[in-house]
């Protein structure tokens, strides 16, 4: 039966790439109008070595902008969690926060901290991906039920144990839920500051430049390596999602 | 033997914006140890309060609840808890479940003597077999079995049951309150049950508590002298249906319905 799990999803790619290139052949497109599935090999043959660094540049400031999401998001979930207070008093700032289109930032730390192209995607990822983690976590703390509190309380326990042996792991599959839409978050913070800032690095640098010299099917190779890596981030959080919160998923019967 | 419970002229109130919400009234209740004891009154009437002066979690305004001759001033590992909602934990098998105040109150107790005492009090409510099983892979009155054993794990002076069986259908609940019989034979214990079901507080009680309606007191207390295990008959007996009857006319005096 494992095979299907592999073979099901490939096979819905195979027919997506496959209608894709026959629509750009009975519509006669040409390369500068849609690039066609067959002719992305060959641009990202043609500039294989660019793909693998620009690639692992864009993956690991992901990473890390997204690694301060989870410190800073869950710190902040805590604390809004665990007392209303500052939940009131943090939320409304949060949403606020949120709702500033993110690439209007993005000339705005480009201006604060001038050169510094690692550090701005970085502080671009994380500040685009932490407020699902924060919500999320706030949310499976203050929901708890009081009863589950009580069977500790009532033994003696202090709040760091109810919290570390029952609070925290209880919001595990929130956190992981809110995990998978800031992981993919996070690439769009990456590629903003690298599409947006000049000279910059990466894979949005590439696809830049692509744009600048209307390689189009270089464009097109470009979108679907950022696809690639999107995927394997996701997976790479579902993977620790099945061995730190995998009692959440019901076996089916 | 002395009183292991002795709940001394509690009143409480809660505040709220529109001044103090009064939910109990002078209340005395008095539990000796080894006895069961089952409260029942109106909903609403602050059995739920009651249960959280008694575990140390809420302090009352006026009175006083001794437990084991010392006056409660806070949370003590001396007491278990079950509720309605079993609450067990997800992430844990049943095992480990039951083992959870043992970690709160003995954290020194080697791994393996935890383990044991765990599984002894599984295997008397039945659920030997189970130890692995996660919560959701169990019926609703399996996890109240499960739930029952970790209020009981660590040895508590006093088991406090919230409405442990309201929620279970009625074959269920029978079952379960002859568990109840069974575990008192084998594993002595004090107990205050809050039910709204008088077939249960008269089956399983030593003493029947009533309480009147907001702001509650004592109204009530009725003594049931039958040596445990009780079978499940007795509920069918004339002595039984009478006991239900007065209990039957107290609570309608609770509610406001007769005049006494």
């Amino acid at each position: 039966m494992d095979w299907k799990k592999v073979a099901v999803p490939l096979a819905a790619v195979i027919v997506l790439l496959l209608l894709w290139e026959l629509l750009v052949w009975a519509m006669g497109w040409p390369d500068y109008k849609m690039a066609s599935p067959s002719d992305l090999w060959p641009a990202f043959l043609r500039y294989q070595n660019l793909f693998w660094l620009y690639g692992w540049q864009t993956l690991w400031r992901t990473v890390v902008g997204l690694a301060l999401a989870v410190v800073f998001g869950t710190f902040l979930g805590m604390i809004m969690g665990l007392s209303k207070l500052m939940n009131d008093a943090l939320y409304p700032l949060l949403v606020g926060f949120n709702a500033i289109p993110k690439a209007t930032v993005v000339p705005v730390i480009a201006l604060m901290f001038v050169g510094q192209h690692d550090f701005n995607t970085i502080l671009m990822a994380f500040m685009i991906s932490f407020f699902p983690i924060a919500v999320s976590v706030s949310i499976g703390l203050s929901t708890l039920e009081p009863e589950y509190r009580d069977i500790l309380r009532s033994l003696g326990a202090s709040r760091f144990t109810v919290f570390w042996k029952i609070a925290l792991p209880k919001t595990l599959p929130e956190f992981f839920g809110a995990l998978k839409v800031a992981a993919t978050l996070a690439f769009i913070g990456t590629n903003l500051v690298e599409i947006i800032t000049p000279h910059g690095r990466g894979l949005g640098h590439l696809f830049q430049s692509a744009q600048t010299n209307s390689d189009f099917p270089l464009m097109f190779a470009v979108l679907l390596a950022l696809a690639f890596l999107g995927i394997v981030l996701y997976y790479a959080v579902v993977a620790l999602e099945r061995i730190f919160a995998g009692w959440a998923v019901r076996t089916a019967q | 033997m002395g009183n292991l419970i002795d709940i001394k002229g509690v009143t409480h109130a809660y505040k709220t914006k529109s001044g103090p919400f009064p939910v109990l009234r002078d209340l005395n209740i008095s539990i000796p140890e080894g006895s069961f004891c089952a409260v029942v009154g109106p909903s609403g009437c602050g059995k739920s309060t009651l249960t959280r002066l008694i575990a140390g979690l809420m302090f009352p305004d006026q009175g006083e609840v001794w437990l084991h001759g010392e006056l409660v001033k806070s949370p003590r590992k001396t007491v278990g808890m079950a509720f309605q909602n079993p609450v067990l934990l997800e992430w844990r098998t049943i095992l480990h479940n039951v083992m959870l105040p043992l970690e709160i109150v003995a954290p020194t107790m080697p791994r393996a003597q935890k383990e044991a005492r765990a599984r002894e009090l599984l295997a008397l409510v039945g659920l030997e077999g189970f130890e692995n099983k996660r919560p959701s892979e169990l019926s609703g009155g399996m996890r109240q079995r499960a739930s029952l054993c970790r209020a009981l794990v660590h040895k508590p002076d006093i088991i406090i049951l919230d409405e442990p069986f309201g929620a279970l259908d009625a074959f269920t609940r029978e079952d379960l309150w002859q568990t109840m019989h069974q575990l008192r034979e084998k594993e002595p214990f004090t107990a205050l049950l809050i039910t709204h079901d008088l077939r249960e507080s008269v089956y399983l009680g030593d003493q029947v508590v009533v309480l009147s309606g907001r702001p509650a007191t004592t109204q009530y207390v009725m003594q049931v002298d039958i040596p445990g295990p009780r079978p499940l008959e007795m509920l069918y007996r004339p002595d039984s249906i009478q006991r239900l009857a007065t209990l039957r006319r107290e609570i309608q005096i609770a509610q406001g319905r007769e005049v006494a």
